[in-house]
């Protein structure tokens, strides 16, 4: 419910002022931080050089207040070789047609609503559009089971207000406020956290473009260049389902999962590393087969199909995310660092994959065993990881 | 005026001479643009005979393309007169530049003709290669892999899937035929034909188009330049490269650039793809979109009719030029056979001929050669007296989906582009919402406006002239289906593949079918008769065999020429006897089914298929498997065992998958008895087996009375046969049966299964001697002590005892005395409520057996009851114990019946004894 007290105009300054909404939110910079001290530098600082790259030789129209053209920023994200040699980092690994739709949308005036499971680089792949199309990814509102309405449009600073009644000047606007304002690309993480109520104050945002501060009897209408990428979770429970008026205003492109085993194993490995690594977990020597293991299973009861695609099994109700993966590998990193032989074995993993796919205790646990029994029993040198599941089943 | 713009035309097409040159108009098979633009030419030259790529013999069946009843996509069967599996399909849609020409012709009273090599030569040709057969002709036929059957037999329509036509030859001859048309298609002319001579290698189970065909071709002929080589096949798809390359681009300055030289791309491509050579040219990576843009895209031309076709057959040339090395011997033969009937034609109509065919041809065909030189070529080709006949298509037969190889991606979307007359985004869009409503989904106008507009912006940020179907497809994602693929699949299934179904009048020749069904009865000397007769069968006999495999497929097409029915006498398997009388209305039926296959065996096997992919239940696809046996469809199994397999992963019913397990037994057994390999059937079988031991404890709870009953008896099925089952695996599976008895185990031990499904576990296992009769007593104690409520208990005794189960309990002094002392400490009130239950479960007794037990009652418990198994005295007209003597002079009689001899019989015979003694006793 806090609201930043720092009051900032609605004249399109373009300093970094401090988003008004609930803490989580991307940090303000302020004079504290020395520069290149950051923990985590924004997109477009990190990639200035690209970003700067390519406005130069991008010669292609830009939409109005747009950094650069779309094609430019669908090759930012998706990585290439400019003429002058300057090579493009992607940013996103995945299909093309994927952030083509994205750029395009944002380039029409619909809002881009990205959908994926957890670990599906949603985020990032918002917080680096948001950097290429206008310049700055700060605009931000995270979402939250309380998330205020304020947060999106606008609050008070209570103390101007009391001196001085009700003016611009006692006003806090919200990022997406200041997004209309300056016809920047404003973004909300996790839409769907939001409460219903609050979620429809977008609804006039994104239809009439425009937002009345009945207060003052004044609006704020958006100036072109104003778009909103949205971040949701599409198989979380308990979840606030988006209206239809609401949904009727954005694009959707669902963010899918790796698309090979090896990309997905190659995730897993690099994570469960890092990890591991600031747990101060001891380094596992053969851990890739058992990751590759956990990877098979994760993908195979998500797909509903088995690798060799020869069998199809039931899906479980959980997401069986890479991100749910990798913590399942880091688990068993950790049982067999402290109270294993330090090698990552079956049974270490066991118990982490059937809480990730057990979620439903009733049907769940039919669909696990029912794989267990016609998929992994029969599956050469999986007789260690079949019984070590059984152990954990019984 | 007719002479001066056939002139001009001739000499634009041309672009060297004029005067008697015919007019060549290359064009992509299937393309709705080449379509526009033939259409565009013809009108504008004016031609006095329209010549098409295509068999001379269909020749006579032109007139036919104007009949009202006729509406495409139909196509062109060939099919040798002797050997109906011999055959080849060359596919029209409405927007086919073939068919557009043919009904121009007819439309301006001018004569069409095909002038490809006659197909029987081409039919012949591939008799040739064939070489030794090994398939025999009938069975020769494999079909087409079931995934051919399954994508396409949604389209199941009727017509049937691409995989019935397809294949009348071989399994290979999926690939084959399939590929025939293919090649024809594309080229439209030489169907490549490949009947049964691809049987050999059927095996491809994806059997797409293109490499289907190369391997088979590689593997019966060694070199197959043919429509392959040639044509170049396209790796997804076949001939459509050939196809596709004629079509080529019209405004495509860069095909003309594009010389071998130009093109990085490596060889092999180019021969395989020259469509992507020019593609590859102009930057594109997919070839699919490059011609969409170039060609499919434009408007009908503006101003010069021609000029496509000139700078097609420019940009042809050019690649022939480079490729020469790869033309097929075939295709120099075709063209070949091309040339002399241009000729022909230009004598009879003095100038003023069209050429429609493949943009692949046309260099060919401008050619000078001499008339000797081409003579020579067509001289001593092989010859088979071949029948053509229109059948009817459909779209989905088009796409490539279905394994048709030269196929195209989007049938639907390209007869929306031929068909709309102006907005083709905007109204595909429209459609689109429109389908989407019909399911359900809320989409509104502003949906479809944002569409547009997200297509358009998509198509400006990929530099595309026009939003093409992947714009679109893009758009109806992200707007319409809120990024899912899920509803995307049925526009896709509905609207971009379609399902338009071809009409061919009824006056079209007959189909081969009803030939094949004629030679199969002259050989296995079956007549159809009107008058019923039964007909014995011993299935060791082969011709026997074969009748009862004829007419079991028969019953698979729909055409009941005989009846199944109980078998008088002999009950053993190898007999069958069936009802035969033939219907005149059964030659419909034959006719109908002619669209599933050429042969009896083939449209039964995709007729299986498709059966397979549209059952609505496990047990319905359970049920088909076991009719493919009987028929022996070996090629339709895997396909049937594929959808079984899938059905059963999915099926989270345990009721399902219990009814279907049964049937899957038997039908392996049956497999047993005829010989059939049985590895799927059985694995399948094992693996619902599991299913079901995996799934049953769980649904066993929280069951109402009914559902228990319904439980009890999937719980018998499932003994039964996991019994059998157990018999017929014994290697991998070896452990079936204890598994099974694990499962009973924890059925019989878990509260929250009702009793009656306990009792029933229970009394399984004591039957399989898994477990004891004293613990079996120890479990009725349990489930009979007070704490149990009176209703479960009696469901428990049901459930043990019931359905004829008596016999155990006039044994089982013990037993009886749990069952009595329980009866009697029911309270009064709750007696009412167990009473049903009970009568039900002892009034299905034998009367026998109710009498004894009710004399052991009366007599009291406890009196003998110490020693299990003795009958205790006090019934009244029996003695306290057996009368030994009386008792041992039943043995002989006994032993007789039992075949047990003396020396190794001891004990069993006395028990025997004892057990025959006891049962007399009680039934006396």
């Amino acid at each position: 419910m806090s609201v930043s007290v720092e009051p900032t105009s609605v004249a399109p300054s373009r300093k970094h002022s401090a988003p008004a909404n609930t803490g989580e939110s991307a940090p303000a910079k302020t004079g504290e931080t020395g520069e290149g001290q950051e923990l985590r530098p924004h997109a477009e600082d990190a990639f200035a050089d690209e970003l700067a790259a390519l406005a130069a030789h991008d010669d292609r129209p830009r939409p109005a207040r747009w950094k650069l053209s779309p094609w430019a920023v669908a090759t930012y994200l998706l990585g290439g070789t400019l003429p002058d040699g300057t090579v493009i980092t992607p940013k996103y690994v995945g299909p093309r047609r994927i952030v083509e739709v994205a750029v395009t949308t944002l380039a029409t005036d619909r809002a881009l609503l990205l959908l994926g499971v957890p670990g599906t680089a949603k985020t990032w792949v918002s917080e680096h559009l948001a950097a290429a199309v206008s310049g700055d990814s700060t605009l931000l509102v995270q979402g939250t089971a309380g998330t205020p309405e304020e947060a999106i449009r606008y609050g008070w600073n209570y103390a101007q207000l009391l001196a001085h009644g009700p003016s611009r000047d006692a006003l806090v606007p919200s990022p997406v406020m200041r997004a209309m304002a300056q016809g920047m690309t404003a973004r909300v993480e996790e839409l769907t956290r939001i409460p219903a109520d609050v979620q429809d104050t977008l609804i006039t945002i994104l239809s009439e473009k425009t937002l009345p501060i009945p207060e003052l009897g004044e609006e704020v209408q958006a100036v072109r260049g104003f778009n909103l990428i949205a971040t949701a979770n599409d198989r979380d429970r308990g979840v606030n389902d988006l209206s239809s008026a609401l949904r009727r205003r954005f694009n959707t492109v669902v963010l899918p999962l790796p698309e090979s085993p090896e990309a997905e194993v190659d995730i897993v490995s690099r994570r469960v590393e890092q990890i591991g690594r600031s747990l101060d977990l001891p380094a596992v020597p053969d851990g890739i087969d058992e990751i590759r293991r956990v990877v098979t299973v994760f993908r195979e009861l998500r797909d509903g199909v088995t690798t060799d695609g020869r069998t199809k099994v039931k899906s479980p109700s959980g997401t069986l995310s890479t991100a749910e993966a990798i913590s399942v590998v880091t688990n068993g990193l950790a049982l067999a660092a402290h109270f294993g032989d330090g090698v990552l074995r079956a049974g270490d993993v066991a118990a982490g994959i059937l809480g990730a796919v057990v979620r439903d205790p009733a049907a769940d646990r039919v669909i696990w065993q029912e794989y267990l029994e016609t998929v992994v029993r029969e599956r050469d040198g999986w007789k260690d990881f079949y019984r070590a599941c059984r152990e954990v089943s019984a | 005026m007719r002479e001066g713009d056939d002139v001009s035309g001739a000499d634009r097409a041309g672009g060297r001479e004029s005067g008697t040159q015919p007019l060549l108009l290359g064009v992509r098979h299937h393309g709705p643009g080449s379509a526009r633009a033939v259409r565009a030419a013809l009108d504008a030259a004016r031609p006095n005979v329209v010549l098409i790529e295509g068999p001379p013999e269909a020749d006579a069946l032109i007139p036919l393309a104007a009949d009202e009843g006729m509406r495409p996509p139909v196509a062109l069967l060939a099919h040798a007169v002797d050997e109906p599996g011999r055959s080849a399909f060359w596919p029209l849609a409405g927007f086919s530049p073939e068919w557009v020409a043919v009904r121009w012709a007819l439309e301006h009273g001018v004569p069409a003709r095909f002038i490809d090599l006659p197909a029987t030569h081409t039919l012949a040709w591939d008799r040739d290669d064939a070489g030794p057969d090994p398939a025999d002709q009938e069975p020769g036929d494999g079909r087409g892999s079931a995934g051919e059957g399954t994508a396409e037999h949604p389209a199941g329509t009727g017509t049937g899937t691409e995989g019935a036509p397809a294949t009348g030859s071989g399994r290979a001859g999926a690939g084959a035929t399939t590929t025939g048309p293919a090649g024809a298609g594309p080229d439209g002319a030489g169907p490549g034909v490949r009947p049964d001579a691809a049987g050999p290698q059927a095996a491809r189970p994806d059997g797409d188009g293109p490499e289907a065909v190369r391997p088979d071709r590689v593997g019966t002929e060694g070199v197959r330049p043919d429509s392959v080589g040639t044509e170049g096949v396209r790796p997804d798809g076949a001939g459509p490269e050939a196809a596709r390359p004629d079509g080529a681009g019209p405004d495509t300055a860069c095909p003309d650039g594009a010389g071998p030289e130009g093109v990085g791309a490596d060889e092999a491509d180019v021969r395989v793809d020259p469509l992507a050579v020019l593609a590859a040219t102009a930057g594109y990576d997919d070839p699919e979109r490059w011609w969409e843009d170039v060609v499919e895209h434009r408007g009908v031309a503006q101003g010069d009719a021609f000029a496509p076709f000139t700078a097609l057959e420019e940009a042809m040339a050019a690649l022939r030029e480079a490729y020469a090395d790869r033309d097929g011997e075939r295709d120099l033969v075709r063209e070949a056979h091309m040339r002399v009937q241009i000729r022909a034609a230009q004598r009879e109509f003095g100038g003023g001929v069209a050429v429609v065919c493949g943009a692949w041809h046309v260099p060919a065909l401008r050619r000078k050669t001499t008339v000797t030189a081409d003579r020579a070529l067509l001289k001593g080709l092989p010859k088979v007296k071949t029948d053509m006949t229109w059948v009817p298509w459909t779209h989905r037969r088009l796409s490539r989906a279905s394994g048709y190889g030269a196929g195209i991606d989007a049938p639907g979307w390209y007869a929306h582009l031929f068909d709309v007359p102006d907005r083709p985004v905007e109204r595909w869009l429209t459609k689109v919402a429109g389908l989407l409503r019909a399911e359900d989904r809320t989409v509104s106008s502003a949906h479809v406006i944002e569409a547009v507009r997200l297509a358009e912006t998509l198509a400006a940020m990929r530099g595309r002239p026009l939003p093409g179907l992947s714009e679109t497809t893009d758009a109806v994602r992200a707007v319409m289906c809120e990024g899912s693929d899920v509803p995307l699949a049925l526009v896709h299934d509905r609207l971009v593949v379609g399902d338009v179904l071809g009409e061919v009048p009824d006056t079209a020749p007959a189909v081969p079918l009803q030939r094949d069904l004629a030679r199969l009865q002259r050989r296995l000397r079956l007549k159809p008769e009107a008058l019923e007769r039964e007909l014995e069968l011993d299935l060791r006999k082969e011709t026997d065999a074969g009748r009862s495999r004829l007419l079991h497929r028969l019953r698979l097409l729909g055409v009941d020429w005989g009846e199944p029915t109980a078998s008088r006498g002999s009950t053993g398997t190898f007999r069958e006897t069936w009802r035969l009388r033939w219907e005149p209305e059964l030659s419909v039926r034959v006719a109908e089914a002619g669209v599933w296959g050429t042969t009896v065996l083939a449209a039964a096997t995709a007729k299986a298929e498709a059966d397979a992919v549209g059952a609505g239940t496990l047990a319905e696809v359970t049920a088909l498997a076991e009719r493919c046996l009987l028929a022996e469809l070996t090629e339709a199994l895997p396909g049937v065992m594929r959808v079984l397999a899938d059905r059963a992963a999915l099926d989270a019913d345990v009721g399902h998958l219990a009814q279907a397990l049964p049937a899957l037994v038997r039908s392996l057994r049956y497999g047993d008895v005829r010989g059939t390999d049985t590895e799927a059937l059985a694995e399948v079988a094992a693996g619902l087996a599991e299913r079901v031991f995996v799934g049953l404890p769980p649904a066993c709870v929280a069951l109402d009375a009914d559902a228990a009953e319904q439980m009890r008896r999937h719980v018998d099925a499932v003994h039964t046969a996991v019994g059998l089952l157990g018999d017929t695996l014994t290697d991998r599976h070896g452990d079936l049966r204890a598994r099974w008895h694990g499962v009973l185990r924890v059925l019989s031990g878990r509260d929250s299964v009702p009793g009656l499904l306990r009792g029933r576990a229970v009394r399984l296992l004591l039957d399989d001697g898994r477990i004891e009769q004293g613990q079996a007593a120890r479990l009725m104690g349990l489930a009979l002590s007070p704490g149990t409520p009176p209703a479960d208990a009696a469901a428990w005794i049901e459930g043990f005892v019931g359905g004829g189960g008596g016999m155990l309990l006039v044994h089982d002094e013990r037993l009886l005395g749990l069952v009595d002392a329980w009866l009697t400490g029911v309270p009064a009130e709750a007696f009412t409520d167990v009473l049903p239950l009970l009568r039900r479960t002892f009034s299905a007794y034998e009367p026998g057996v109710r009498r004894t037990l009710g004399e052991l009652v009366r007599r009291g418990p406890g009196k003998g009851g110490a020693v299990a198994g003795a009958v205790a005295a006090g019934a009244p007209g029996f003695a306290a114990d057996l009368d030994r003597e009386r008792a041992d002079a039943v043995l002989p009689v006994v032993r007789l019946l039992l075949g047990l001899d003396d020396t190794q019989a001891g004990p069993t015979a006395d028990t025997a004894g004892a057990a025959a003694g006891d049962e007399l006793a009680g039934v006396a």
